[in-house]
């Protein structure tokens, strides 16, 4: 009625209708469902029926997308860095410092496409690494798993290899007792919503706010079922640091203890249900090996130390009673332990040095308490929703329209069901994400594989420079936020200006984090101006049927609402453009438009036999029918609880994985719960800080490293940011900003929050709001001090992924103000022989400070 | 005549701003002449969430109160604004962005602050209850429909029907005293303006300190019971709703075989009293 047409789109943070009016985004709402939609699953638990509401939750950050879309910080125009001369000096020391003048399209494209050529010629393969993130906007053929991808595999480039960054403890730690390689070691989730609310007594949220994160990308799609298990009178408890958002909400009671001694802690528990009989022995019995040696180490016959809750105080600063009292009722009552945000594993405990040794803990844990038994499971009830999991959707993960094989999920189903021109990457040479600066300054740099297809992957160590290839020498740099995100981000400084990188490309949304450091900047446009098509929260590969979140799966049109702002263009049509020069266009697009490119997705999937293209363009998303109530859903592990064959929909692990028959046992060697893995006793034996018996080993870095807590007294850790997703709606001048809890507002600068404990606070002289320095050996930052009794003391919690890195003059040469807390965190992997990172294990000293510079200085 | 209100629960909000969030998207760069003049992309706040915690590391407690326009009955901006604020049949009230234009003693008529001054355009705004949304046929405004747990409720009723809910869900509205009648309501506003007193039981069984569960808590003022609790399995309890400011408790613990404990508890702010042992 008031002129607006309505679109559709997806976030990762939920799905939106985007009313559009003359061109223009005149507003972004949630999607409430109509009576043509699906109906709602139900659950009937304890005498109630419960049903969800009829409305698809987003988190903040996606309603602010309107905000972000017009923002003042969108490269509009391609740029060049004044001082760049493709054919003269390029400057490199200058990246950073120096400004842009806008060039024309041609011009850019005509510079990046010789250069690649040039380095091709000059250099040799591998002379072009190809650098990204790990988050985007939406859908399926923007990604970077997709375009990206099948770009970079027809250039040929050097891989620049993520860490499992979300998972580390699992991916290193956990997955040698039970497997689970392609979840990358996370537990799997169906049909935990309706049997934890059918059956647990008590939830232990351990390192888990899902208020805060979602599970990932799910909106808030869980918070009305942890009501509903509230309301049916189960317990909850929660082991953190913070009182974090999903403490405060539901209430129970808050343990904090000292981040990165949780294994401690967990000992202390499993030694009081070893010592008080309230573990599972028939199961430990019939499902795991190597219980004996693991018992014999609890009680202290090997090191002479007992793993008493009084052993654990000292460490973990959680009074032995507590724990006493916590074990005692886990072992008596039903329990779902919630690791992580997502229920079933990540949380900030797995990003720290103990990680491996906390992962691998909460395994052990479940399997003295008889996981997979009614009510006895991993969850938060965040996964595992009685959604239709068999209706095919791809994900993200799946490579949209990459071609790529080996390093997407396509080969599971997008490859068959889509058939599209495949493309590989012939250079085989990687650098390790976290040790990117060293491998330019230094030229050297190793690490480990992140490769879900078996446990042992992990183990073979990889170098670089690979022999036959050139080092490199041209960066393509899509996004830009590694100050933000990556481990002791200083260090990429030195690197952007080295001398042997003589291009830096970036293809970008905004002029923000690192793309300042770039020499030819491509504007990319968001993801409102251009097509795609995605479900909401489908990331399917390492987090498969990911959609299991969901009380209403919704898989989305996203329209092309508007037209490209300014000159900017969808990646897609860069790379498209870039490639057209080098002869390779058509072998790129396959003659498609985006358009095309998602009827032919849509064709791949299951929903084009439930719902017509037009009618699916019209509308702009489509709600899978639920399973029917009467279906009964497996769950997670009852089948190995039961010894039966695997009845879960999960296509894990691969056929030759399995020791005994197929589809019967896990993934270990000897297809049980491994106490003491085969795969560590094999692979890595003499490894001191990943021993195959799971050792208490003090962090390296914490609050019990005597030395350096005498100058840096304070733990921070750095966790997911709750208003943004990650760089994502920070900054920008992005209507988040406004929200105190993100950033606040002081002389008309919006500072990034950090949380202090009242008496840490008081002891310094520092107030509610007032500004503090956060320094240690590797940086300073500039934040504002939320100062609570919410943190405990010792321990402060700042959030990463500031989109915004703006040095002032600071003694140590220069302070980030932006919020770039990472700038603070270690590179040290957490455990040797891995490339897990650390950045929770972090000490810092803060002190009230004064600003240096004015606003807009 | 059935006319709007709004209820938030306060012991459900977690503070995730999308009620906020969505109705910035609505109002900034957008202009719905006759209902609202664009709000500024910074400096309007016209839902802001306020935030008070309770107690002591580790038993605290924190609410989030979303405060905005009351769309009061008996207005003071409406008095104030001679003919620019107006109240609606529906009981909204609406600041006309024509004839409000210079009027910046309309923004402190209002008791709740909940008027805010858009400097570039000269003009006091708040929160108009999206009445140019609901006039077009939707059924709520923004921020209600964005709430991630549904603590925030808009509903068109009679008044006399919301008189029998407020009355039911023991709601409140903020300042009840100055006699503005809001139409904004809350719920379980105990986390807000009341205080607790908890503490966490132990005792030595067996050699051993233990947290105690099943012990009985009374509260005792002036000789007459002020609340009770029942420790949990760590020993906990929070005896809640007290007055702030309301003096000296004795706090009396028993357990029949873990022995008893007497404490004091001075009530200016919510306590917690730590760990409570008991004796025989
Ligand atoms: N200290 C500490 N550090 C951490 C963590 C922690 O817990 N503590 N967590 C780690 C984890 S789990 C993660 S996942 C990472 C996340 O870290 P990153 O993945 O580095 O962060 P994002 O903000 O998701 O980065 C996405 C980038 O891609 C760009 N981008 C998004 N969409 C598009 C698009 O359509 N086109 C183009 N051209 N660009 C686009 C964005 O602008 C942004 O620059 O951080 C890790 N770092
Ligand atoms: N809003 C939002 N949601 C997100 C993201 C985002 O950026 N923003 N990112 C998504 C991504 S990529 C990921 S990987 C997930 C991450 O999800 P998680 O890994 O679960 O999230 P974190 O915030 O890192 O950590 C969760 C909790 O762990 C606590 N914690 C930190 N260190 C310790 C410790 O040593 N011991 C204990 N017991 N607790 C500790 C923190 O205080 C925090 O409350 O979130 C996803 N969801
Ligand atoms: S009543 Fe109004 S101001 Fe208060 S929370 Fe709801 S929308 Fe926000
Ligand atoms: S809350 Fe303030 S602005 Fe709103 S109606 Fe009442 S007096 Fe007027
Ligand atoms: S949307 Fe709801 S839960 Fe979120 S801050 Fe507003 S009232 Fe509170
Ligand atoms: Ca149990
Ligand atoms: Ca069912
Ligand atoms: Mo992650």
């Amino acid at each position: 009625p008031d002129g607006t047409v309505r679109y559709t789109t997806n976030t990762n943070g939920g799905p939106l209708f985007i009313f559009v009016k003359d061109g223009k985004i005149v507003r972004c709402t949630p999607i409430d469902f109509d009576n043509t939609d699906a109906p709602s699953w139900t659950i009937k638990a304890r005498g109630r029926t419960f049903k969800p509401w009829r409305r698809a939750t987003v988190s903040p950050y996606s309603l602010a997308l309107k905000s972000q879309v017009y923002t003042d910080d969108r490269v509009l125009y391609p740029m060049k860095r004044v001082d760049f001369d493709p054919k003269g000096e390029r400057n490199p020391q200058n990246r950073g410092i120096s400004g842009y003048e806008r060039i024309s399209w041609d011009e850019a494209l005509d510079i990046v496409s010789s250069e690649i050529k040039r380095q091709k010629t000059v250099h040799g393969p591998g002379a072009i690494a190809i650098q990204h993130h790990s988050h985007h906007q939406w859908g399926n053929i923007g990604y970077y798993l997709s375009a990206l991808l099948r770009f970079g595999n027809l250039i040929g480039f050097t891989r620049i290899h993520h860490n499992p960054d979300s998972w580390e403890g699992w991916y290193w730690g956990a997955m040698h007792h039970f497997g689970n390689a392609l979840r990358l070691g996370l537990p799997s989730h169906y049909g935990t919503v309706e049997d934890a609310l059918k059956e647990a007594e008590m939830v232990v949220f351990w390192s888990s706010d899902p208020e805060v994160t979602s599970g990932v990308y799910a909106g808030y799609e869980g918070t009305q079922r942890r009501f509903w298990a509230k309301e049916l009178g189960i317990e909850f408890v929660h082991i953190d640091p913070h009182c974090n958002t999903t403490a405060q909400l539901f209430g129970g009671r808050w343990i904090p203890l000292k981040p990165g001694t949780d294994p401690a802690m967990a000992h202390a528990i499993m030694y009081i249900w070893l010592t008080e009989g309230l573990y599972d022995k028939d199961y430990v019995e019939t499902r795991t090996t190597g219980f004996d040696q693991w018992a014999a180490y609890l009680l202290g016959k090997d090191d002479g130390v007992a793993k008493t809750p009084e052993w654990q105080e000292a460490e973990t600063g959680v009074p032995a009673h507590v724990v006493r009292a916590l074990a005692r009722q886990w072992g008596k009552k039903k329990t779902y332990l919630g690791a992580g945000g997502l229920g079933t594993g990540v949380g900030g405990a797995v990003r720290n040095s103990t990680g491996t040794q906390w992962a691998r803990c909460m395994i052990m844990m479940m399997a003295m308490q008889g996981w997979g038994k009614p009510g006895i499971n991993f969850g938060n009830l965040q996964f595992g929703t009685p959604v239709d999991n068999f209706h095919y959707f791809p994900g993200y993960a799946e490579g949209g329209i990459s071609g790529e094989l080996a390093f997407t999920a396509a080969a599971i189903n997008n490859y068959t069901r889509m058939p599209h021109v495949l493309s590989m990457n012939p250079v085989k040479q990687i650098i390790p994400r976290q040790r990117l600066p060293e491998a330019i300054i230094k030229g050297y740099a190793h690490g480990n594989l992140w490769d879900g297809s078996s446990i042992e992957a992990q183990i073979a160590p990889f170098e670089y420079p690979m022999p036959g290839y050139s080092k490199i020498h041209m960066i393509w740099h899509y996004g830009g936020a590694a100050f933000g995100t990556v481990a002791q981000s200083e260090r990429y400084i030195e690197a952007y200006r080295h001398e042997s990188i003589e291009c830096l490309v970036s293809q970008a949304i905004y002029m923000e984090g690192d793309t300042p450091f770039a020499d030819i900047i491509l504007p990319a446009c968001t993801h409102v101006e251009r097509y795609d098509i995605g479900e909401t929260c489908g990331c399917q590969g390492y987090v498969h049927h990911a959609p299991g979140q969901l009380n209403h799966r919704t898989i989305v049109m996203q329209h092309k609402c508007i037209e490209p702002l300014g000159e900017s263009k969808s990646d897609y049509q860069i790379f498209a453009d870039v490639l057209s020069r080098l002869g390779l266009g058509a072998m790129f697009t396959e003659g498609c438009s985006e358009l095309d490119w998602c009827k032919r997705v849509f064709d791949s999937a299951d929903l084009s036999k439930n719902i017509t293209w037009k009618e699916f363009l019209k509308k702009g998303y489509y709600v899978v029918p639920p399973e029917p109530e009467e279906t009964p859903e497996p769950v997670s592990m009852r089948w190995f609880a039961e010894d039966r064959m695997k009845d879960v929909p999960e296509p894990h692990p691969l056929p030759s994985q399995y020791s005994g028959d197929f589809g019967k046992g896990l993934q270990t060697q000897s297809g049980k719960i491994e106490f003491v893995p085969n795969s560590i006793l094999r692979g890595d034996p003499n490894n001191p800080e990943r021993p195959a018996l799971n050792r208490y080993i003090p962090s390296w870095e914490g609050l019990q490293t005597k030395e350096l807590v005498a100058k840096y007294p304070l733990q921070m850790i750095s966790t997911h940011s709750r208003y943004s997703f990650h760089t994502f709606s920070d900054g920008k001048d992005s209507t988040i900003n406004d929200i105190e809890d993100h950033r606040v507002l002081i002389d008309g600068y919006y500072y990034w929050v950090m949380r202090v404990h009242p008496e840490d606070a008081a002891r310094r002289g520092i107030g509610h709001h007032s500004l503090i320095r956060v320094f240690n050996d590797r940086g300073a930052v500039i934040l504002a001090a939320d100062v609570s009794p919410l943190m405990m003391p010792g321990v402060v919690k700042s959030f990463i992924a500031a989109a915004v890195f703006d040095p002032v003059p600071d003694p140590m040469g220069w302070a980030d103000r932006g919020g770039c807390v990472n700038i603070l965190t270690p590179q040290r992997r957490q455990v040797q022989g891995t490339e897990g990172m650390g950045s929770n294990s972090c000490l810092v000293e803060i002190a009230p400070w004064t600003p240096t510079l004015k606003a807009g200085e | 005549m059935e006319k709007w209100n709004l209820i938030i629960d306060v012991e459900k909000c977690e503070n995730c701003n999308n009620c906020a969030i969505a109705t910035k998207d609505e109002h900034i760069g957008n202009d719905y002449p006759g209902y609202a003049a664009p709000m500024p992309a910074h400096g309007g706040d016209w839902i802001q969430i306020g935030r008070r915690t309770r107690g002591a590391t580790p038993m605290v407690d924190v609410a989030y109160l979303p405060v905005t326009c009351n769309h009061c009955d008996n207005a003071p901006c409406v008095d104030a604004g001679g003919g620019c604020v107006t109240k609606r049949a529906d009981g909204i009230v609406i600041i006309d962005p024509v004839k409000a234009k210079g009027r910046r003693d309309v923004v402190d008529s209002c008791p709740y602050g909940a008027i805010w001054w858009n400097e570039e355009l000269n003009l006091p705004q708040k929160w108009i209850f999206d009445a140019h949304l609901l006039d077009q046929g939707w059924k709520e405004p923004r921020a209600s429909q964005a709430c991630s747990t549904g603590c925030m409720k808009a509903l068109k009723v009679e008044d006399a029907e919301m008189r029998r809910i407020a009355e039911r869900d023991q709601l409140e509205v903020l300042k009840a005293g100055l006699g503005t009648r809001p139409r904004v309501y809350y719920q379980n506003m105990y986390r807000w303006n009341k205080c607790f007193v908890g503490g966490s039981v132990t005792a030595t069984i067996k050699g051993v300190l233990e947290c105690v569960e099943g012990a009985e808590v009374v509260l005792i003022k002036d000789g007459k019971v002020a609340g009770e609790a029942k420790t949990d399995f760590l020993g906990d309890f929070k005896v809640d709703r007290l007055e702030p400011n309301s003096g000296t408790y004795k706090v009396k613990i028993i357990h029949p075989q873990h022995g008893s404990a007497l404490v004091d508890a001075t009530v200016n702010e919510s306590v917690y009293l730590g760990s409570i042992q008991l004796s025989k």
